[in-house]
């Protein structure tokens, strides 16, 4: 009987989270009215309940275990809280991105309740502090003044942040990351690339002369120098590529692109040489089951989950995704479509792109230049993190060792992935007071909200 | 552009309509219209760039779902089919083995379920197959670990699977059904009759592995008792090994194929004068001819017919070295073969310009460093058949569900050309030469007609007892057509008993 309600919920799970997906799009067509984009929001808040409550239902089925239930009602108590802050104080931010940062975080919820309760319910506490925290910075961007005028600071804590995490940090899976402060374990990196993203932004907003473009550049690549040398690639990548669509997008010419692009597929040549834990991710990308013994071990065992999984997954408890090495976090992606499908997976990527979309739809929405880089960067960081993990996980390029922002297990990718998302949401704040100040035009100010 | 302009695009919708509402005059609408207009036109141009970049990440991820999608669809089923999957242990819970089958359904392996729900797994042919169907139990062989997955994956039809869980019944696993055929693989069982050795039979055509037989053999059925003592560490038995795949022996004169193939294309000529005495001296090394005979005034083809070892080193000084040993890479000497075999040997192959002469009459002569498994040069035997293109060989033909309805079928594949139209042509002409002139006259059939190379490998230090090799094809006028090597070791040095080996099996295939 377990087996028929986790295997026939395969299938409702995946009719729901389809479903989610399709509006996330349908939201955005342009000749779509407000009260009809409201009305799919809400549609989608309700799919979203639904699969929290059949996952977790199914999850209880099959082990049994009481806290499955409390915690799905904390989590339940969690959503309302976050969609009541952003329906009534923050009315002008993005609903969609609201939406989904609850959908990647119900997913979240549900495989780690799955893989590991302990997990599951500190990665709840962390959202529910994270949730909490963030609920001001929207304001914080939207109405303070300072931001732009701090790029001293910015550098400074980057460097040196970064340095420190160098010397003092201890070695996991080979790469520095993470420093223990009592019980609390941090990856300041996590943290660093936002305060990044603020630095580049300053120094490009100011001016695109040669020899200012030549410093900001060099105190950027001295940030994914010191991420190189604590042997984290994929944080190195993303920084570089984060920086790189920056400066481009402020100084217009591609030349800088094309020479950032060279540099760094030169420095991946040298680095396959020269560091032996490239190398190995290289070989275990091109033929995994040649090295199965050996590096090529947990892609292989990731794409044995995802193929074993099939379109419609095992259902719920009934996979292997424990045979993973570091599931909850790098490989979180593999477990789900293990155990949802390939279908659900999908509808993941989606998901994943349409926050990427409001992104960029923001930072090309707002007039003011920094802000404006503040999104382009951060759209940039969430899209290149994004499809280094899902990429890694399904085999498409080589495995860097990232996180999927808000489905993986941890802290501190959690806590940065919501402070980005309410960034991003105080912009879409921010959008509307200028659409307020720009009003001379005598447009009544209430169509505005449509955007969101 | 689309999605992200929609936003611009709704304003002058709204526009449009809140002025409707308003009833403002018409030139104000106009002059609103034309503002937005011009706006709209130079935040575009701004974001040109955020338009490449952002269609750049998106086809990034486009990409990426892409290729998800064709894992999960083509690749997935071949991946994990692995015995590093632990998930298919699991699928021993859920289902009951499915049987494997010869080409005409012929049951070679079959699970019961007992009265107290334990299952035995049964090989009616004993040990007929045991190499090539192989055993299920610790990290299993053969087709059993081939078919691993699908024989634990079941198609049946959903009703039935779905009640089946309901009552917690096992699953019935789709039967494989092979390419192995009854009465060949029982030829060839009984060609080889107690001699240590092995022959394997392949369709050149499609790739199709006809039988496939290792001796000394064992009786898949009682395995699991006498396990201990085959793997036992002060045992020197080799049963359990499949020597058509996975044994690697000296190729002896069969080799001669592949020298010829290079000194054909090395000199696009088939000139060639040689004067045997028996004996060849070159550099303080002297190579002789099989029991010394002196062959006389040779051509290339009389050279080959009577595979004659002085001719050939004189061949094999000819070569330039460097073009040899590419043409064996490219033969796929020291590679994974290309077949659907889990487990197969890697033949070697290697000769340097820095190797003196000697060995590189050695060499020439398939002596030296070169070693070699039944299953390749019967691949090489049947490229040159099939006008020099390989077909990957395969075992696993189809998967069928209980009531019969195929569920996978496993395509006959080309791996590509190994030599031209043409060199393949000329190597038939020897090859059957070898069979009307040379040292395979017992070949000769009114019935098919025989291409082929026979060999003597020397091995180890006893100069009494030799391996005896003989590889090549034979085809009928229907078209029936079959690649063979038979390798049989250690037997009495001086005869070719390879020869009324093959001449057995071929006479029972197109006898059929």
């Amino acid at each position: 009987m377990v087996h028929i309600i986790a295997s026939a919920s395969r299938f409702s799970l995946i009719i729901f989270i389809a479903i989610y997906t399709y509006y996330c799009f349908a939201a955005l067509k342009s000749n779509i009215s407000y009260a009809r984009q409201e009305r799919l929001y809400k549609k989608q808040t309700t799919l979203m309940y639904g699969i929290l409550v059949n996952g977790n239902l199914v999850l209880f089925v099959v082990y049994q275990d009481i806290r499955i239930l409390g915690l799905m009602i904390c989590e339940i108590l969690l959503f309302i809280i976050t969609l009541l802050i952003y329906k009534h104080i923050y009315e002008n931010a993005s609903k969609s991105l609201v939406n989904n940062m609850c959908m990647l975080l119900t997913i979240s919820f549900i495989i780690l309740t799955r893989l590991d309760i302990e997990k599951a319910i500190k990665q709840f506490i962390f959202a529910a502090v994270a949730v909490v925290i963030t609920c001001f910075i929207p304001l914080l961007v939207a109405k303070l003044k300072v931001w732009n005028k701090l790029r001293f600071l910015y550098g400074v804590i980057g460097i040196a942040g970064l340095s420190f995490v160098l010397v003092a940090a201890s070695t996991t899976y080979g790469a520095k990351l993470s420093i223990s402060i009592g019980p609390v374990v941090l990856q300041p990196s996590e943290f660093i690339k936002i305060i990044f993203i603020f630095f580049s932004a300053c120094m490009l907003q100011e001016t695109t002369e040669f020899s200012h473009i030549v410093k900001t550049t060099v105190i950027a690549a001295l940030h994914v120098l010191i991420l190189v040398a604590s042997r984290d690639l994929g944080g190195a990548l993303i920084y570089l590529v984060t920086y790189l669509v920056m400066l481009y997008v402020a100084t217009r010419k591609p030349i800088y692109m094309f020479l950032g692009v060279a540099s760094g597929a030169l420095a991946s040549v040298v680095a396959y040489h020269l560091f032996d834990h490239v190398k190995d991710r290289v070989i275990a990308w091109k033929d995994p089951l040649s090295v199965i013994d050996d590096q090529g071990y947990q892609i292989s065992q990731s794409l044995f989950a995802i193929g074993s999984g099939g379109w419609f997954g095992t259902g719920l408890g009934l996979g292997m995704p424990n045979k993973i090495p570091v599931v909850t976090t790098d490989f979180v992606f593999a477990a789900i479509s293990e155990e949802m499908g390939a279908v659900f997976a999908i509808c993941i990527i989606f998901i994943c792109i349409s926050c990427f979309l409001m992104f960029f739809n923001i930072s090309m929405q707002i007039k003011d230049y920094f802000y404006k880089l503040i999104a382009l960067g951060i759209g940039t960081l969430y899209g290149t993190q994004t499809f280094l993990a899902l990429g890694g996980v399904t085999k498409f390029i080589p495995s860097t060792g990232v996180t999927l922002p808000l489905v993986s297990y941890g802290g501190s990718s959690l806590l940065s992935t919501i402070i980005l998302f309410a960034i991003i949401q105080g912009l879409y704040v921010l959008q509307f007071d200028e659409g307020e100040d720009d009003e001379e035009v005598g447009q009544p100010s209430k169509k505005r909200r449509q955007r969101s | 552009m689309k999605k992200l302009d929609s936003h611009q695009r709704n304003e002058d919708k709204e526009v449009e309509i809140m002025d409707f509402n308003q009833k403002s005059s018409n030139r104000r609408k106009r002059e609103i219209k034309q503002s937005q207009k011009q706006k709209k036109k130079k935040r575009r141009s701004v974001n040109k760039e955020f338009a490449i970049v952002t269609y750049v990440f998106l086809l990034l991820f486009i990409g990426m779902t892409g290729y998800f999608i064709y894992f999960i669809q083509v690749k997935s089923d071949d991946f994990i089919n692995n015995s590093y999957n632990a998930r298919l242990n699991q699928l021993q819970n859920y289902s009951i083995r499915g049987n494997i089958l010869a080409d005409d359904g012929s049951v070679l392996a079959q699970t019961t379920v007992n009265e107290d729900g334990s299952e035995t797994r049964s090989y009616p042919y004993g040990s007929v197959f045991a190499h090539a169907v192989g055993y299920s139990i610790n990290g299993m062989s053969g087709a059993e670990l081939d078919a691993n997955y699908y024989l634990l994956t079941s198609n049946s039809f959903i009703l039935t699977r779905l009640a089946n869980q309901v009552l917690d019944k096992k699953n019935q696993g789709d039967d494989v059904v092979t390419t192995l055929n009854v009465g060949l693989q029982q030829a060839c069982y009984n060609a080889l009759g107690s001699n240590e050795g092995a022959a394997i039979c392949i369709e050149p055509s499609t790739g199709k592995i006809l039988a496939m037989v290792s001796k000394p053999d064992y009786d898949p059925n009682t395995i699991g008792a006498n396990w201990d003592s085959y793997v036992a560490e002060d045992s020197d038995s080799t049963v359990l090994l499949n020597r058509a795949t996975q044994g690697l022996y000296a190729p002896g004169s069969t080799f001669k194929i592949v020298t010829l193939l290079s000194h054909l294309q090395q000199n696009k000529s088939e000139e060639f004068q040689f004067n045997c005495t028996g004996a060849f001296e070159y550099q303080n090394y002297t190579m002789h001819c099989f029991n010394g005979k002196s062959h006389g005034e040779e051509n290339l083809l009389s050279a080959f017919g009577n595979s004659c070892n002085c001719a050939f080193s004189q061949i094999g000084l000819g070569l330039d070295i460097k073009t040899f040993d590419k043409l064996c890479d490219k033969l796929l000497f020291n590679k994974k073969l290309p077949t659907q075999l889990n487990d197969t040997a890697k033949s070697r192959m290697t000769l340097s310009e820095e190797d003196g002469s000697a060995l590189v009459m050695q060499t020439a002569i398939g002596q030296g460093n070169t070693m070699v498994s039944p299953l390749h040069m019967a691949m090489i035997a049947s490229a040159i058949a099939n006008k020099g293109t390989l077909m990957k060989p395969y075992l696993l033909d189809y998967t069928q569900n209980e009531s019969g309805t195929i569920t996978k079928r496993f395509s006959s594949e080309s791996y590509g050309s190994l030599m031209s139209d043409e060199d393949a042509a000329t190597l038939q002409q020897y090859m059957r030469y070898v069979v009307t002139n040379g040292t395979a006259t017992p070949l000769m059939s009114e019935q098919y007609e025989v291409y082929g190379k026979t060999g003597t490998a020397e091995f180890g230090t006893d100069k009494s007892r030799d391996h005896s090799w003989f590889v090549g094809f034979a085809k009928d006028a229907n078209g029936k057509d079959i690649a063979i090597a038979v390798v049989m070791e250690g037997v009495s040095a001086g005869d070719s008993h390879a020869v009324p080996v093959t001449r057995q099996i071929l006479d029972a295939y197109f006898g059929m």
